[in-house]
């Protein structure tokens, strides 16, 4: 028999990762936005514990770093000047989870900035783009996977549950909707918006966006699933009875539904946080300074960057342990629902 | 000569790439190359004594559109047609920037300034062996005028009004006679090319000249004046041109330029494409180089050398939308034209942006910071008394106190700036969205301007599209952009200047001038465009930059550096801040060793 419940451990490990983007302002040292123009494109700084005089510090310690001279990317390190980082300091102003004000971060330095992961062409900490840019990606995955499958599991019942014209309807409807080629309908689209949009509606035209391309494939597995659902024994006993359509499908239909819908809703996730990265990629997404994974992402379009500053991949790595997790976390519930149709079908027999 | 350009990407990319149905196109034989005879005067020039032979390789970010030099409007089009197959009478030297006799061996000017006496050179044959005299001349200016034509030249051609009436002394002989003086003299005739009558009458009296010449016409139908001729075209690859037998110059010891056999140009559409095509050494030069692409470069240099031709005459700047509401206005922008109208608010965000910043966010460092539209590569026009202003916030926030303007605390803490009727200052800057670097310039501008409060959004769009914004509909707030003069006289840029200007960007074309200060600059320019003298003509185009500086309808940011790279064996590499930034002396470039030779 397979190991049940191994979908617990994928959703605490993505609850944890989702608790560090929540709480990007606490987590990132400095303000997504803010430019240090003394330091374009600085490379990761190291952080120390022993010196260059070989002395141990208890307080781990990085090395200011300044332009070589003359040099437009190039930079030292200047070992004389010795900088603690300090842990819990106060800092930019952000709101934790978006709603408290707040000054405090999670670590700092007092004397000068701190680069963990570098800084992009503009002098941004790398690090608190990363963590705030993942903020508006994984809430466009999430809210965009809600509303895809609100849509889906709505009109994919219905089919599926009535049947006839509005059926055959629907699912041409489906149909069309996945046919269409949609990264140049949403090009054509956004001449046809007002010029100017600010980043909130930015990001609820991306949602809106991902919601309406996406709902047609969850909708054709539910219709699949409330097909044979509706024709089962139980179901028939129950409508033979006197239940109404309403009470059927609350009862007895959707409940079937719900481990499609779960694995759906982690596969579709990532997706959508994919697709967000494409359109920012394409310059469709929220606009600057606020940043998102795929405007992170975006700079690699340039040969130059390519070549020159490894660190402007990182955004790409970040997005692997949430994909993993996500993934995890369907394959784990499409094995559960096996297992537990099976139970289902040997307790039966029982 | 010519109009200010604008430069971006946008323009090329709009080329198609696929001519559908041309194949290959190979040359009929032609007359074999004829030696040097007494009755020609050739041109000397001095420089490097190079090997006959080789053939070059350089990439063109477009297909040009056209070989007409007549209609031709594109980068690409031009950079071949001028930079290889074509030639003037007089032109103006691009290390230099002073005039010199081309196909005209001597120009005399009338006491009054408004004759022009060219002779031409003796023995000068097109491309195709056939001789070139006066009627040549008068045949290029009668359809260069014909409005049926639409020529590209036409409107430099009508000076105080009236077009230059030409007429012929003798065979070798031509008169320019001008309505009005015309202060930048000879260069006029720059970039003028002499088109051979016997090709180009039979279309011209049919009405079809303006269809001739395109990437299809067999080689044998196009001649020219310039180094090169067509060889071959191949749709979406390449153009290929060859050596003219009959060019008009020679080097010091007498050999016939231009050295080079072929000259080939490819056609590969993005910046990035270019660079890895010269790093594998599949071109030899390239040209308009980005700084980042620059560095990466230089980083790699062995087999070639990068060079850095110093700042050349682009200049960047942001402009707010000064035209008058109209009816199709919306009321929200006709409410922010009122904030953009006060000059104290242009002053403002001209004083609290950081220009050393953009020269070394954006351009590496390779660049200038500008405080008007005179470039340093530009040596004689610049007004040196325009103050250069370091960056101040304290500047900018007593002007926009001045102007009524006043600072709330914004919802998340921070200051916000507020006009009269405590509406919050907010406004989007158009960038092209295929031009990075002015991206780039417009989220550094975004940054400054948040330290006075005000909150900016930048607008990516695509170049045709903003373009219409700027000059038909005029729905904007304000944009980002840059110019190109193709010449460092004033007069080269006068329709950015003169209120009447397609390219008066801020408020294009107008009827009446809006604003005082804007007939000023008419009334200045016209005076320029006659002006008699250098020193006179200086000294009203140091007034318009003035005006530009007090009124700041354009906001100056900065000016590239010209950044162009070469193999280390091409002989008589003299990169030019004007274009054609490395082809200008395509006569006489030449390869060391024979690696030009070798390759197939």
């Amino acid at each position: 028999m397979m190991q049940r419940g191994r979908w617990k451990r994928w959703l605490v490990a993505l609850a944890i990762l989702h608790g560090i983007i929540g709480c990007a302002g606490f987590f990132a040292p400095y303000d997504p936005a803010e430019q240090d123009r003394e330091r374009p494109y600085l490379p990761p700084m190291k952080i120390h514990i022993v010196d260059t005089t070989g002395h141990f510090h208890f307080r781990p310690f990085f090395y200011a770093v300044h332009l070589r001279d003359g040099s437009f990317d190039q930079f030292e390190e200047s070992t004389d000047q010795v900088l603690p980082l300090h842990f819990l300091v106060s800092g930019a102003r952000y709101r934790f989870l978006g709603l408290v004000p707040s000054r405090m971060h999670f670590f700092g330095a007092s004397a000068s900035r701190i680069y963990l992961l570098g800084s992009d062409a503009y002098g941004r900490d790398q690090l608190s783009r990363i963590l705030n840019g993942g903020q508006i990606s994984l809430l466009a995955g999430l809210l965009g996977a809600g509303l895809t499958l609100f849509f889906g599991v709505l009109i994919g019942a219905t089919a599926g549950f009535y049947g006839g014209w509005r059926d055959g309807l629907l699912m041409r409807v489906a149909e069309l909707f996945m046919a269409l080629p949609w990264l140049y309908m949403l090009l054509a689209l956004r001449a046809f918006l007002p010029l100017t949009v600010s980043p909130p509606w930015a990001f609820f035209l991306i949602i809106a966006v991902i919601g309406t391309v996406g709902w047609a494939r969850p909708a054709r597995l539910v219709r699949g699933v409330v097909l044979s659902a509706k024709e089962r024994d139980y179901v028939r006993a129950a409508r033979g009875f006197g239940a109404k359509d309403d009470y059927l499908l609350r009862r007895h239909v959707l409940p079937e539904t719900s481990s499609v819908i779960l694995t759906q809703a982690a596969i579709l996730v990532p997706q959508f946080v994919l697709a967000e990265m494409t359109l920012s990629f394409l310059g469709l997404g929220v606009p600057e300074p606020v940043p998102t994974w795929g405007s992170l992402l975006a700079s690699l379009q340039q040969y130059s960057v390519l070549v020159s500053y490894w660190w402007m991949y990182l955004p790409a790595l970040a997005i692997v342990p949430f994909f993993l997790g996500y993934l995890g976390l369907a394959s784990a519930l499409q094995q559960d629902a096996g297992t537990e149709k099976i139970e289902k079908a040997t307790s039966g027999v029982r | 000569m010519g109009m200010a350009r604008l430069s971006t990407f946008g323009r090329w990319l709009s080329c198609g790439l696929l001519l559908a149905g041309t194949g290959i196109l190979s040359r009929p034989a032609r007359g074999v190359p004829r030696q040097i005879t007494l009755s020609e005067e050739l041109v000397t020039l001095p420089g490097e004594l190079g090997k006959q032979g080789g053939r070059l390789v350089v990439s063109l970010r477009a297909e040009p559109k056209t070989l007409n030099p007549l209609t031709a409007a594109d980068a690409p089009s031009r950079e071949v047609i001028l930079g290889a197959m074509q030639a003037d009478l007089i032109h103006i030297n691009r290390a230099t920037q002073v005039t010199e006799l081309a196909l005209a061996k001597s120009w005399k000017v009338s006491a009054d300034g408004l004759q022009y006496t060219l002779t031409l050179r003796k023995g000068l044959r097109f491309s195709d062996g056939q001789p070139v005299d006066a009627d040549d001349v008068l045949f290029t200016f009668r359809v260069c005028l014909d409005e049926k034509v639409h020529a590209t030249q036409r409107d430099l051609l009508i000076v105080g009004g009236k077009p230059i009436a030409v007429r012929k002394l003798d065979s070798q002989t031509v008169v320019f006679q001008l309505a009005k003086t015309y202060g930048a003299g000879e260069r006029l005739f720059d970039g003028l090319a002499i088109l051979p009558r016997h090709l180009l009458e039979k279309p011209y009296n049919e009405g079809k000249l303006a269809q001739t010449w395109t990437l299809a016409t067999p080689p044998n139908q196009l001649a020219g004046l310039g180094p090169f001729r067509l060889k071959e075209y191949v749709a979406g690859q390449k153009l290929v041109l060859e050596r003219n037998p009959y060019y008009w110059k020679q080097d010091t010891k007498g050999n016939r330029l231009p050295y080079l056999e072929e000259l080939v140009f490819l056609f590969v559409p993005n910046a990035d494409a270019q660079v890895l095509r010269f790093q594998s050494g599949e071109t030899d030069l390239i040209s308009r180089l980005g700084a980042e692409n620059f560095s990466v470069l230089s980083r790699q240099q062995s087999s070639y050398t990068m060079s850095d031709a110093g700042p050349g005459l682009e200049y960047n700047f942001l402009f707010f939308n000064l035209n008058e509401p109209g009816e199709k206005t919306s009321p929200e922008l006709a409410r922010k034209m009122k904030w953009f109208r006060e000059v104290k608010f242009r002053q403002a965000v001209s004083a609290a942006i950081d220009r050393d910043s953009i020269v070394r966010l954006v351009y590496q460092g390779r660049g200038a910071a500008l405080w008007g539209p005179v470039t340093p590569g530009n040596h004689r026009w610049g007004n040196s008394a325009i103050p250069h202003p370091a960056r101040s916030v304290e500047k900018a926030r007593a002007l926009l106190k001045e102007a009524g303007f006043s600072w709330i605390t914004g919802p998340n803490g921070e200051p916000a700036l507020v006009d009269a009727d405590a509406k919050p200052i907010e406004f989007s800057i158009l960038t092209s969205s295929t031009n990075a670097d002015r991206t780039k310039m417009a989220t550094l501008i975004q940054d400054d301007l948040k330290q006075l409060g005000m909150r900016v959004q930048i607008v990516p769009t695509e170049f045709r599209s903003l373009i219409d914004r700027v000059t038909q509909t005029r729905e904007y707030e304000a944009c980002i952009l840059g110019l190109v003069s193709f010449d460092a006289d004033p007069t080269a840029d006068s329709n950015v200047w003169l209120s009447s200007g397609g390219t008066h960007l801020w408020n294009p074309s107008q009827a009446h001038p809006a604003t005082a200060w804007e007939a000023e600059i008419d009334r200045l320019m016209e005076q320029q465009l006659a002006g008699p003298s250098y020193e006179q003509r200086k000294k009203w185009f140091d007034r318009v930059q003035e005006l530009l500086a007090e009124n700041q309808p354009m906001i100056f940011l900065a000016s590239p550096d010209i950044l162009v790279g070469a193999k280390n064996s091409i002989g008589n590499f003299h990169p030019a801040v004007l274009e054609p930034y490395v082809l200008w002396n395509a006569e006489q470039l030449y390869f060391k060793d024979a690696s030009g030779n070798a390759r197939p």
